[in-house]
């Protein structure tokens, strides 16, 4: 098993105490796979995903057990983590434009991870940073190594950004909204690159989004996150097909479906989301839920197992229907 | 890049252009007969008339103007009557005093100031901070001709281990500097504390930015993202204010030249102004204007030097 | 909370700190005007150049006058050079400034370049080429410097108002017919003075420098009124003999000057934290 994460928790110090953002979560990825995190904003994933490279904001307190190629990460010394960082473990993120330095020429920055992981001279690693560029499918990547972030499009960019994480052939890739600031156009064939570089070269994905789509298309395996906590989690069509969790189900009928009757209103989920919880007795959607019950206030809800690594966080799983 | 360069070139002479203007007309309002104040309130209207017709006084000003910027380009500004020599090489003296003053000066807040600044946005919200924009408020508020008096105070006549004023000129190169280190110390505390502030603020803005997180998901460590990503992306607002500081600098030269009884520009000026020696003053002024602009300008290459969307815009 | 994050909040130490000083530099000043232990000119030659004592808590200058009550009367050509120049810079500065900013156009841009030259020049040259010219005195000096604060006050000015009349209710007050003025007074004025506090009270700090080191240079205040930027001119020419007297008024202008200045900050982050541009 490549990543094993055993009871993560992160707390942020915040003004009237502490928040835990994140909560109880347990996931395990295999050397391959592709995992979609999902939930609204404020769930936590984006959270979860900065700790498995030890880039939580200063302040945020991580506890748990992240094992990485059987490795503990939680309270590894900084140099070791830095050595794991842009080699084993790389990340893509959300806003190309501002996660790429605008005075740095394109082919320096994805040299950059070479330079510091291989040891390469800075002629080496650029012209290796060409032939990245062009693995990614970049036209002329000559031109684009030379180029500064600025003269390249949304989807150029963020294809550079993959080069950039992908130079050293990592294990685990972390892809956090990697497409979510493009044009729709543009999101599919971003997409379809990632599983194409992932089928090449057997690197783990873990995908984090809200777009429920998205994720049906492109992961193996998907965990549902509401304030910190998993909801939900299996293998994708089961939980997208056969959802046993409330939350999962309201995603489900708040997205537009193209089939449904014109005027036919959106479904939403009543009330707002919750961010983090200072200390929290029952269910944190309790009060949201279509099928709230009074022990969803008071008792936290038993982890419901249905078959080939299928869990629901509910006290009234079993009860969950269809999507209509 | 060359589009750019171009085009603030052509912005550098029209400033120039304007500043010269400006400087010669503010002379002619300002009251007073050159030719009267040379001669004293006892000579005679003739006398007096002679000496206006024969320093081309009496000529209509756009002439006289015309005169004075093309005598500037071949070198030749007039005359002092104050010292009866030529303005040229009086200023170029002062200058060699005033220009290396100005050069330690600059270096010096240079140094201290972005390597506090990025010490305390690295620290930012700890002790190290509070401890370095503190001293940054203390040296913005003493007066640095009173700084130079205690360093004269401590250095020269305490420890003696510089001499306390004058200038043995440049042909012993090493007493020359000797001579404008406490100066330049003086002149340089200030702008280093500006420095310090302004690197600071600027460093945090940079620390902010998402690149700063790619950098270190690419397993780049603190410090280096610190000195590699933050600070090239911080220069220019530092570089920009470090050209506009110039000019206090140079007003702060006057003042601790006179401190140290440095023969430069500063003291030049100050003689000059209460001798009625208009020519060098508007000469001096001039001057003084022309380096500002030109700093300026080279402080605008350097940022689009560095920041390729400067570049860019010039297009 | 860390020693630094008391900077930080609601102005804190900032605020505190320069308050307490500026409010001892205007105490001192107040005083001075009814009483100081000995007449600031008195001149006592026997008892020249004596050391820190019951009789002269800060010692005698060089004449036998006693520098403590010096101090106490520099205090009073210190502040009201800052308030006369500071208040000329504050008035000629937010008339300018608001035609600036409502008659847009060519008159906008001209009255701005010209600020943006005065304003790059520095206040000290101004002010000696105007003190040399016209002669020195404190009224001169005045002058001079007030005249350097009146871009600086314009640009602010005509910036934070553009910021204002573009909102809403001012559109809604033009749009019902009030007059420039009335819209100024009641609408502009307000929104802009917390900008204008703060700049006001740094220029203040800046004045009393200008101040200090043209009366230094003997273009300031002339004798018998006392300045500490004079003081500091005397104290250097018995360096040898006297070095403490350059101490005196040194830290005077100093723990003034950065009074002012943490009270610029401290009502900058208290009044309006939108202000705290990069800080």
């Amino acid at each position: 098993m490549l990543l094993e994460v055993a009871e993560l928790a992160i707390e942020l110090a915040a003004p009237g105490g502490v928040q835990r953002v994140v909560d109880r979560t347990s996931f395990s990825l295999a050397e391959g796979e592709s995992l979609g995190v999902v939930g609204e904003s404020g769930s936590g994933k984006t959270m979860t995903a900065l700790a498995l490279m030890a880039l939580t904001p200063e302040g945020a307190h991580v506890s748990g057990s992240i094992r990485f190629e059987g490795r503990e990460l939680i309270g590894l010394a900084e140099e070791e983590m830095l050595k794991l960082r842009g080699d084993r473990i790389a990340m893509i993120f959300q806003e190309p434009m501002t996660a790429l330095n605008p005075l740095r020429r394109i082919g320096a920055q994805v040299a950059e991870p070479l330079m510091l992981h291989r040891d390469l001279s800075k002629r080496e690693a650029e012209a290796h940073a060409v032939q990245l560029l062009a693995r990614v499918r970049l036209a002329e990547p000559e031109r684009a190594a030379r180029s500064y972030p600025f003269a390249l499009s949304g989807g150029e960019r963020q294809r550079a950004m993959i080069a950039m994480a992908i130079g050293c052939t990592p294990r685990l890739v972390i892809a956090d909204e990697p497409t979510t600031a493009l044009d729709v156009t543009v999101q599919a064939r971003i997409l379809a690159l990632i599983d194409g570089l992932r089928l090449e070269s057997k690197m783990a994905i873990l995908l984090v989004s809200h777009d429920l789509a998205v994720i049906a298309e492109h992961c193996d395996r998907v965990i549902v996150m509401y304030a910190g906590v998993i909801m939900e989690s299996g293998p994708v069509e089961t939980v997208l097909r056969e959802p046993r969790n409330p939350y999962t189900l309201a995603l489900l009928e708040a997205r537009p479906r193209p089939g449904a009757p014109r005027g036919a209103r959106l479904r939403t989920i009543p009330g707002a989301p919750l961010v983090a919880h200072e200390h929290h007795v029952g269910c944190l959607f309790a009060g949201r839920c279509a099928l709230t019950i009074d022990r969803c206030w008071t008792t936290p809800p038993p982890e419901v197992i249905f078959g080939a690594g299928h869990i629901s966080r509910c006290h009234r799983a079993g009860e969950v229907g269809f999507a209509p | 890049m060359l589009l750019y360069v171009g085009q603030r070139i052509v912005l550098f002479l029209a400033t120039l252009m304007f500043a010269s203007l400006i400087v010669f007309s503010v002379m002619q309002i300002l009251p007073g007969d050159a030719a009267q104040t040379m001669l004293g309130p006892t000579a005679t209207p003739e006398a007096v008339a002679a000496l206006s017709h024969k320093l081309g006084l009496d000529l209509p000003a756009p002439i006289r103007y015309a005169r004075w910027i093309g005598g500037a380009l071949h070198g030749d500004l007039g005359m002092s009557y104050a010292y009866g020599s030529p303005i040229a090489p009086l200023i170029a003296s002062s200058l060699a005093v005033s220009a290396p003053l100005a050069l330690m000066a600059m270096a010096l807040a240079a140094v201290i100031g972005l390597a506090a600044g990025v010490y305390a946005a690295d620290r930012r919200g700890r002790a190290g901070d509070a401890i370095v924009m503190g001293f940054s408020q203390i040296g913005i508020a003493v007066p640095n001709f009173w700084l130079a008096i205690l360093l004269v105070l401590v250095f020269a006549v305490t420890l003696r281990l510089v001499p306390a004023g004058g200038f043995p000129g440049w042909q012993d190169p090493t007493r020359a500097l000797g001579a404008l280190i406490l100066p330049a110390i003086a002149l340089g505390v200030v702008q280093a504390a500006i420095v310090t502030r302004v690197t600071r603020s600027a460093v945090i803005e940079a620390l902010n930015e998402d690149f700063m997180r790619t950098a270190r998901a690419k397993g780049v460590s603190r410090r280096a993202s610190l000195w590699r990503h933050a600070l090239p992306n911080a220069l220019t607002p530092i570089l920009t204010i470090m050209g506009l500081q110039f000019a206090n600098l140079i007003a702060g030269a006057i003042v601790v030249e006179n401190v140290f009884v440095l023969p430069g520009l500063g003291r030049l000026m100050l003689q000059s102004i209460s001798n009625r020696d208009t020519l060098v003053v508007e000469n001096g002024v001039m001057l003084l204007a022309l380096i500002v602009i030109a700093l300026n300008f080279v402080v605008d290459i350097a940022c689009a030097a560095i920041d390729p969307r400067l570049r860019a815009s010039a297009a | 909370m860390t020693l630094a994050a008391r900077f930080r909040p609601r102005g804190g130490l900032s605020l505190w700190l320069g308050a307490v000083l500026v409010a001892v530099l205007i105490a001192a000043a107040t005083v001075s005007l009814i009483w100081t232990p000995y007449p600031p000119t008195a001149i006592d030659i026997p008892h020249k150049l004596a050391p820190p004592s019951a009789a002269h808590w800060f010692g005698t200058d060089n004449l036998g006058r006693d520098v403590a009550s010096q101090i106490l009367a520099g205090s009073r050509i210190s502040i009201l050079v800052g308030v006369i120049a500071v208040g000329i810079g504050l008035v000629l500065g937010i008339v300018l400034g608001l035609i600036a900013a409502f008659s847009k156009g060519l008159l906008e841009d001209g009255l701005m370049k010209l600020s943006d030259f005065v304003f790059a020049f520095p206040a000290l040259l101004l002010a000696i080429m105007l003190t040399s010219t016209f002669g020195p005195g404190v009224v001169n000096a005045i002058i001079a410097i007030g005249v350097y604060n009146v871009p600086i006050i314009a640009k602010l000015t005509r910036a934070t108002a553009n910021g204002v009349l573009s909102r809403e209710y001012a559109l809604a007050a033009r749009a019902a017919g009030r007059g420039p003025i009335a819209i100024a007074v009641d609408h502009v004025l307000p929104n802009i003075a917390p900008a204008l506090i703060v700049q006001a009270t740094i220029q203040f700090a800046i004045a009393i420098l200008a101040e200090a080191a043209l009366s230094y240079l003997g273009l300031g205040a002339q004798p018998p009124q006392t300045s500490w930027g004079k003081m500091l001119a005397d104290a250097q020419n018995v360096l040898y003999n006297a070095p403490r007297l350059a101490l005196y008024p040194g830290v005077a202008i100093a723990l003034s000057v950065l009074g002012l200045n943490l009270l610029g900050d401290g009502l900058r982050d208290a009044l309006d934290p939108k202000l705290k541009a990069r800080s």
